[in-house]
């Protein structure tokens, strides 16, 4: 099925992104001009497309992973909800990507 | 009757249920517990992310030093590193199948992690207490 690749690729981006977490708190630590590093690249045209990306992939991980949580506790396994619920994990993070971003932007236009 | 046993596990390594690997279900079960705690830490960090959007450097510093964010930056960090180790152990696990390359980048991934997340606990710390 789709969502078992996708949690597995968007596990393996979300290790990657990860690294970019500590990367920025070790920047916050190592000083303003460090930081400014950090803040430029994250800023950048491929820091934004990256940004959007791990995005996606923390909010797909999230909702697949809360989908995994209650298919372990053994509900969920009916074909039609089965199918259902892939679905819903794709929307409903395709949905929270678009509300983040739609705040970033907002947010930008009134600072 | 045959002459041979049909079971040729002893009762005690039964009872342990180790397996084969020695390590049970703790693999599965710490995979879990983690992703609990995700969910919440994860949620979390969305939202002091996005507020620290277009904070500036000290008012960045200032979010973090606060003891609560600083504490579950921490949780949040160690969390993810162990969660991240896990599956990409699986994943490694499945998709390679040479044994070399496979210990290789097994211990890769654990070093990494071990090293980020020290250096990531240590850089939340010094900002928490103004080092």
């Amino acid at each position: 099925m789709m969502t078992s690749i996708l949690h597995r690729a968007t596990g393996i981006a979300l290790s990657v992104g990860l690294l970019l977490v500590a990367w920025g708190l070790l920047a916050l630590a190592g000083g303003e001009e460090r930081f400014g590093h950090f803040t430029a690249f994250v800023g950048s045209p491929v820091g934004i497309i990256l940004l959007v990306g791990w995005s996606w992939a923390l909010f797909y991980h999230l909702c697949n992973g809360i989908r995994h949580l209650i298919q372990d506790g053994g509900y969920g396994y009916e074909i039609v909800q089965f199918v259902r619920s892939s679905w819903s994990s794709i929307i409903v993070s395709l949905l929270l990507t678009i509300a983040a971003w739609a705040y970033v932007l907002t947010l930008g236009a009134a600072a | 009757m045959s002459a041979y046993p049909k079971e040729y596990r002893s009762p005690l390594k039964k009872a342990r249920g180790l397996g084969s690997a020695q390590h049970g279900v703790s693999h599965w079960w710490v995979q879990r517990v983690t992703a609990v705690a995700l969910v919440a830490l994860g949620i979390w960090l969305v939202t002091l992310v996005l507020r620290m959007l277009h904070a500036d450097y000290a008012t960045a510093r200032e979010l973090v030093a606060r003891p609560w964010n600083a504490v579950l930056l921490i949780a949040f960090v160690v969390t993810a590193f162990w969660h991240a180790v896990l599956g990409l152990q699986v994943v490694i696990e499945d998709y390679v199948h040479t044994r070399w390359k496979e210990a290789t980048l097994l211990m890769a991934i654990k070093f990494i992690a071990v090293l980020a997340t020290l250096a990531g606990v240590l850089a939340v710390l010094r900002i928490a207490l103004g080092a």
